[in-house]
């Protein structure tokens, strides 16, 4: 993978070089360190003061309780519940159109086709429409139009919508690695295409199919915009019951409770508990796609 | 059975691969649909109508001047266009001051009668009220009720859309937001990205890229609700420290956030872009004596320019539409920013903060759609504007 050359370390120079060149290269890449370093402490910085700050309220009540006295005590559990169904809702909508869609872009449409090109193009530009852009859309569509009001399912639609240009391109880089020569081999046994596709292709794709799908997991996870008017609710303390009921969602909570609650002060903590719970789920979908991913390069390496 | 089944997945699969287009011509369909409603809606409230005196010759108002008639920042009918009279503002709940609780009787019957006479007797008033509350022919004069125009909305500098009896919604302060907000964060993000993503091409060694890289992903996976949510409760109060501000909550504020948040996508892409940057360029270059520096400043980033050009409008695009982020530390006042340390609003966040009170089918709600028309249209020309870039980058070494 890695085509990085190895040229001589940054700090040897050839003796002809004169010092006015030495000079300016020992400063350049000292501020691309200096730089990348800075980063890297914004990163701990944030991470640092949410946890520092969350990890005092986080506790067995406060995650499994719901909120009382108007919101400024107990537990943030249907937010966690309403997060968790709406990556499950949207998870339902995007992974099958996407995966469907990936193969179709890398197994079917011509390389140099127009479909190809359109499609790609659409699917780009699907990616940059910002996250407020799909609430209206949801709003108009899903809770206006079809009439399902402010729902469950009306924000998995909508967030499902957003993820799919991830999952498509997703698929579409797993599948493109694949090295023609295993189709080719599949077909010369009588295989049908779809064959091929179903038990050949798919398999040795999954892998990475599966590290990107957990990803955009962890991007709806957060997501606030789209479900502002399609889904979520201020204060809902009980668990959903059907599709069609609103439900509490983490961000949207954090939002709500750290700009206008009734009594900010009181709800700091719960703030606070919330925005680390919402770290804690990034993380961990960013550290189990992190081993999955070297876990299957592993075991394919071995292959 | 086979040969059906094979065909049938086969139209599945394609029906499949154009559902994003799909999307997106709803997206555009539907947002259209809401926003071009806008302009069939009237000036003036619905149901309401502004009564004038006879002798008064105005006949026309735009929002802007009825806004500013019953703001009494114009106090004199010759500013606009009439006779040199001193004006005076009538509305419904005034009648109070005019009339005694027995004189309207119990349920207004008689207010409709006694505004209209009221008006009558006065040259320089205007008076606004409900249509069905007047007489049959009272002999006054009204102001003509045009449909909202696209120029009033479009060039409008006031965002005013819950004003009576004439909403204000000029975009212009919310896009100058948008824009100024937008700017600031790429010009402090732009130093950032660039280095970073040279050090991590170029100059780390495989190790601390191997650090860098998760980092960078891990930064770009927080949700905007944090970033928000910290921005609001750490770069807020410093900042209205260090500049002893009023408010901390400023366009700079959202800046400094939306620059952490634009700095993974220019670092990933523009990163991506000098690794793929041939080998042989590399190579003749060192070859020719130039050190690691003269290489990478000289032929690795100008041969690699349109994919760190791509990078950076992509994080143009991200900062555009960023929505809650920018809601929570921009103060959003709906004025043009004459300076960065002053609260501003932006498209999205304004999108965010009214569509929940806007009543579904009016003016307001029809507003809000139309600025998510603007913000999709612009994200769209960014978007492809990234294409353009790209492909022909793609071009020069393929």
């Amino acid at each position: 993978m890695d085509t990085k050359m190895n040229i001589q370390p940054a700090s040897v120079f050839p003796k002809g070089y004169s010092r006015r060149k030495r000079r300016s290269q020992t400063v350049a890449f000292a501020v691309f360190r200096v730089l990348s370093l800075f980063i890297v402490l914004i990163l701990f910085a944030i991470l640092g003061f949410i946890i520092w700050k969350g990890a005092g309220v986080l506790s067995w009540d406060f995650l499994t309780k719901a909120p009382s006295d108007g919101m400024t005590s107990g537990g943030i559990f249907p937010a966690i519940v309403g997060t968790l169904l709406l990556m499950l809702g949207s998870a339902a909508v995007a992974f099958p159109i996407g995966i469907m869609s990936g193969v179709y872009m890398n197994e079917y449409a011509s390389k140099t086709g127009w479909a190809v090109k359109f499609i790609r193009l659409m699917t780009n530009n699907l990616s940059g429409v910002p996250s407020i852009v799909f609430g209206l859309f949801g709003m108009a569509l899903f809770v206006k139009y079809l009439g399902f009001g402010d729902s469950i399912i009306a924000g998995s639609l909508t967030l499902g919508l957003l993820s799919l240009p991830l999952v498509i391109r997703t698929t579409e880089e797993a599948l493109k690695d694949i090295p023609d020569g295993i189709r080719e081999g599949s077909l010369a046994l009588g295989a049908t295409k779809l064959q091929t596709i179903w038990k050949v292709v798919l398999p040795m794709g999954m892998p990475r199919i599966i590290t990107g799908l957990i990803l955009s997991l962890g991007r709806v996870s957060g997501e606030t915009a789209p479900i502002l008017f399609t889904c979520a609710a201020y204060f809902f303390p009980q668990l959903p019951t059907s599709v069609f009921d609103q439900c509490m969602a983490l961000p949207y909570h954090l939002y709500v409770i750290s700009t206008s609650g009734t009594d900010i002060e009181a709800q700091q903590p719960i703030a606070y508990g919330t925005a680390l719970v919402l770290i804690l789920i990034v993380l961990i979908i960013s550290l189990v796609a992190g081993f999955l991913r070297r876990y299957f390069e592993k075991r394919l390496k071995i292959k | 059975m086979k040969r059906f089944l094979e065909r049938a997945v086969k139209w599945l699969l394609t029906a499949s691969g154009f559902v994003t287009s799909l999307v997106i011509l709803l997206i555009i369909a539907f947002l259209f649909a809401e926003g071009a409603g806008l302009f069939s809606e009237r000036v003036i409230e619905d149901g309401y109508v502004l009564a004038l005196n006879r002798e008064n010759t105005v006949k026309e108002l735009s929002a802007a001047e009825i806004k500013a008639v019953f703001d009494e920042d114009v106090t004199n009918w010759n500013e606009l266009g009439g006779p040199d009279m001193a004006i005076e503002t009538f509305r419904l709940e005034d009648a109070d001051d005019y009339f005694t609780e027995e004189q309207l009787g119990p349920q207004y019957e008689n207010a409709g009668s006694l505004i209209a006479a009221l008006v009558e007797s006065r040259p320089g008033m205007i008076a606004f009220i409900p249509e069905s509350m007047l007489p049959e022919d009272p002999s006054l004069n009204f102001i003509k009720d045009k449909t909202i125009s696209p120029g009033e909305v479009l060039a409008g500098s006031e965002w005013f859309p819950t004003a009576t009896p004439a909403p204000l919604f000029g975009i212009w302060p919310l896009l100058a937001g948008t824009l100024w907000v937008s700017l600031f964060a790429i010009l402090f993000a732009l130093p950032f990205g660039i280095s970073i993503a040279v050090y991590m091409a170029e100059v780390a060694s495989g190790r601390v890229r191997n650090i860098l890289k998760p980092i960078i992903e891990l930064l770009n996976g927080i949700p905007s609700v944090v970033y928000g949510f910290f921005g609001l409760i750490v770069i807020v109060p410093l900042l209205q420290q260090v500049f002893g501000l009023p408010v901390g909550e400023s366009g700079l504020a959202g800046s400094i956030v939306l620059a952490i948040m634009a700095l993974p996508t220019i670092v990933t892409v523009a990163e991506d872009a000098m690794r793929n940057c041939p080998r042989s360029l590399r190579e003749a270059s060192l070859a020719l004596g130039a050190t690691k520096w003269q290489t990478i400043s000289r032929v690795v980033i100008p041969a690699s320019m349109s994919g760190i050009a791509s990078g950076v409008v992509l994080g143009i695009g991200r900062a555009i539409g960023e929505t809650m982020a920018v809601l929570m530390v921009t103060g959003n006042a709906a004025v043009v920013p004459t300076s960065i340390l002053e609260p501003l609003r932006t498209i999205p966040a304004t999108i965010a903060a009214e569509l929940g009170e806007a009543p579904a089918g009016g003016a307001h709600y029809q507003s809000l759609f139309l600025l998510g028309v603007i913000l999709f249209f612009i994200t769209f020309i960014i978007n492809l504007c990234v294409e353009y870039i790209s492909s022909r980058s793609k071009a020069k070494y393929n």
